[in-house]
């Protein structure tokens, strides 16, 4: 009996998870500029990779392939932000102004929070 | 006793103790006396590696964030989920509604590894991306006007603040 509601809750994650990170990639397509496109790609990074996390853990029928995926957890959340904050911060300090407001308005040079990365490193210098 | 693990002797008893238990984990071998040998022997070369390179400090084993940490990542989940239902709600809106919005929060962690947790956390967070970090502000770029909000983000930034607590930095030389 606990073994059915186990796999019937394991496959009904497994399709939340899916859709989820169907959501994320419908997000990249649709969103209209890089920085938005990183938020939808979070989606498939977080909520979608921990849903089918979870419900593979339901699947797994040892404590040690459980333990394996809590790891995969751990180091996901660990890794994801690194990598994604990295692609962001380069495209920042490239120059790429993100589009702001309902209008979607490319960010003129002054508005709003500016890099502030190359400004410090003439302060060094000199 | 939390105290004891912000000392030297601390710190190699908690590399030990999680470095044996991943291995232990990853491996799952409990009767077998040779790999436990071996997998002992690698556990205290790694410990004394990282002393000899004199990274067996407040960054590389942060023991202070324990236990605080542990309550604080289950809140960053609930967080995480809700925040993944409002984007794919922005997603799914027959005709896109998105007001994107670049904001500073001030980051006031002691510590740089308090600032980066801090920093991630609002990352790891969907709707909003930490782009840029000043010293002690984090500039964020955020999905939507709701999802801009200062006051929420400033909240998490707090609560990395309450369990990132100030270490002498003293220590870090002495290790």
């Amino acid at each position: 009996m606990i073994d059915v509601i186990l796999d019937v809750l394991s496959r009904g994650l497994f399709l939340l998870g899916g859709l989820l990170v169907f959501a994320g990639a419908l997000g990249v397509l649709r969103f209209p500029d890089f920085y938005t496109r990183m938020h939808a790609a979070g989606v498939t990074d977080t909520m979608g990779a921990d849903l089918v996390l979870l419900a593979m853990a339901l699947q797994a029928d040892d404590l040690i392939t459980i333990v394996k995926l809590f790891f995969i957890f751990v180091f996901l959340v660990l890794t994801s932000p690194v990598s994604t904050h990295a692609a962001a911060h380069a495209a920042f300090v490239g120059g790429l102004r993100p589009l702001t407001g309902a209008d979607l308005t490319p960010a003129e040079e002054g508005e709003g929070p500016r890099p502030v990365r190359a400004a410090r490193r003439t302060e060094g210098a000199s | 006793m939390l105290g004891f693990l912000s000392s030297l002797a601390g710190r190699i008893l908690a590399l030990t103790v999680a470095l044996g238990a991943l291995w232990l984990l990853l491996s799952f071998y409990f009767d077998e006396p040779t790999l436990l040998g071996f997998g002992a022997m690698s556990v205290a070369v790694t410990v004394w590696l990282t002393h000899h390179l004199g990274i067996l400090d407040r960054e590389g084993v942060p023991t202070r964030v324990f236990p605080g940490i542990l309550p604080y990542m289950f809140w960053l989940t609930v967080e995480i989920g809700k925040a993944n239902v409002i984007v794919v709600r922005e997603v799914l809106r027959p005709t896109l509604r998105l007001s994107p919005k670049m904001i500073r929060v001030p980051a006031n962690q002691v510590s740089d590894l308090g600032r980066t947790i801090f920093g991630n956390s609002v990352t790891l967070t969907p709707g909003t991306i930490t782009v840029d970090v000043d010293r002690d502000t984090l500039v964020i770029h955020a999905l939507t006007e709701a999802l801009a909000d200062q006051d929420a983000i400033g909240d998490m930034g707090d609560r990395v603040t309450a369990f990132d607590r100030a270490e002498p930095r003293t220590q870090a030389v002495k290790c």
